[in-house]
């Protein structure tokens, strides 16, 4: 790996892998906005980056000129030559109807409000224990020791794989999501993880359980047994869109209110604020960047787009648009008009949103119940992922 | 106060019941709909309006009186 070129003109060369870009993107956004505001860049790829919430909505709308079929922000050929085993990429996420729209039936039902609510109480408990695992030190790192800790469990849970493999799960999706411009890395992490689930599908062939993974394999769409690629690639998205994605959102959640006493104070004294407060925190630290390939040449937002140019569907700056958000620079907890994007617009609405935001609420809530009062360590340095996934990686805090 | 679910623009955001769960349902598919027949009960005109204001599809909407 080399380090990237420095960036001259974000309009016309903008890179969301530099370090300007991960550690502080929203003053980029916010002068895109006036000058632009659809940047483009010839790095990688021809790709383009819309600023507003208006376009970004516009383009997740238009699935026929934007699809789903290359959905990382940074081109990957996915897992070369040896095996075709995701012969469907990572379905729902990376695909058009047809195949999006049953895949998604599938996996809908596991994330229901009313599946959610029967998570939260493990939930609930695993959030306990790690606290109790640093409480008496007085400090933790909130993003590997409490954040890093909780989506990933919760999601091996439904799909019904050992716990104890967490850390592998982790480093995984880490590998394929937050080292983009690492090929070999990525690629490694992609072959890991699919060699896993080819395992657990061999073993739940003879054993299932009540997990979404045998609930894939015995399913039957249109009175066909579902293909054991789309098994494997719907579980593989599970793992990979419901690990880094969350705990992100946890970890930014308690940076903000690290460095905001108000902020953290009124959560801590007043539960009934956290509905709104967990959208506002989504909304103003969204972590996930999307992309869309375009398929055929189309003119957007005055841009001649050209047939297979990547387009990134900029959620996180759509929600830090002032035509859309009242001080949209500012967290407002209990700000009362929100339309945010966190979770994407249309078809591809993240399929995991209620567990996402159960996870955070829960986080937070058994966070500040028991440690109403931290801030981050003298001297921390906090370090960020970015790119795809934007979230700390590094967060030193120390309570009382 | 009458309000309505567009199953045409939901796309299961579930902002509404998440705000408002006293006047939606939502299925297993995430899909929204209002209770009964959308009348709001008096006293609960402030959470109808909440969640209109926080359907990012614009799919939550008051009727004509």
């Amino acid at each position: 790996m080399t380090a990237p070129e420095p960036v001259v003109s974000w309009e016309t060369d903008f890179d969301v892998l530099s370090p300007e870009y991960v550690s502080d993107p929203f003053a980029i956004w916010d002068r895109l906005r006036t000058t632009c505001p659809v940047a483009h860049t010839d790095r990688r790829k021809s790709s383009w980056l819309p600023t507003t919430y208006a376009d970004v909505v516009d383009l997740a709308h238009d699935v026929d000129h934007f699809s789903s079929r290359e959905i990382s922000v940074i081109p990957f050929n996915g897992v070369p030559g040896r095996r075709p085993v995701l012969a469907y990429g990572l379905p729902p996420i990376s695909a058009d109807p047809p195949l999006h729209t049953w895949t998604r039936r599938l996996l809908l039902p596991w994330f229901s409000h009313r599946k959610v609510h029967e998570y939260e109480p493990m939930t609930r408990s695993l959030c306990g224990e790690l606290i109790d695992g640093f409480l008496d030190a007085g400090s933790a790192d909130a993003a590997v020791d409490y954040a890093q800790q909780i989506p990933v469990r919760v999601i091996a849970s439904i799909l019904g794989v050992p716990g104890s493999l967490s850390d592998s799960f982790t480093g995984w999706v880490r590998d394929v999501l937050e080292f983009a411009d690492d090929p070999e890395r990525r690629r490694r992490g992609s072959e890991a993880l699919v060699d896993f689930f080819v395992q657990e599908v061999a073993r739940r062939a003879e054993e299932p359980g009540d997990d979404l993974l045998s609930d894939l394999l015995h399913r039957e769409v249109d009175g066909r047994p579902v293909e054991e690629s789309v098994v494997l690639g719907v579980a593989a998205l599970v793992l990979i869109a419901g690990v880094d994605t969350t705990w992100s959102a946890i970890g930014s959640s308690l940076w903000h209110l690290a460095g905001h006493p108000g902020d953290r104070n009124r959560l801590a004294t007043e539960p009934a604020a956290m509905p709104l407060a967990v959208e506002e925190l989504l909304r103003a630290y969204s972590p996930v960047t999307m992309a869309r390939v375009v398929t055929q040449d189309v003119e957007f937002a005055g841009c001649a787009m050209r047939a297979g140019d990547k387009v990134l569907m900029n959620f996180p700056a759509a929600n830090r648009d002032p035509a859309a958000f009242e001080h949209a620079d500012r967290v407002v907890l209990d700000r009362q008009l929100n339309r945010h994007v966190a979770f994407g617009s249309g078809i591809h609405r993240c399929a995991g949103s209620n567990l996402a935001r159960m996870e955070l609420r829960v986080a937070l809530e058994e966070w500040l119940r028991r440690i109403p009062e931290f801030r981050l360590a003298d001297g921390a340095e906090v370090s960020w992922a970015g790119g795809q996934v934007r979230g700390p990686r590094r967060l030193p805090v120390v309570f009382g | 106060m009458r309000i309505r679910v567009d199953p045409d623009k939901c796309q299961g955001h579930a902002r509404c019941y998440g705000l408002a769960p006293e006047l939606f349902d939502v299925d297993d598919y995430g899909l929204s709909s209002v209770v009964g027949d959308g009348t709001v009960p008096e006293g609960l005109e402030d959470r109808a309006r909440l969640a209109i204001a926080n359907c990012p599809e614009y799919a939550v909407e008051e009727l004509p009186d």
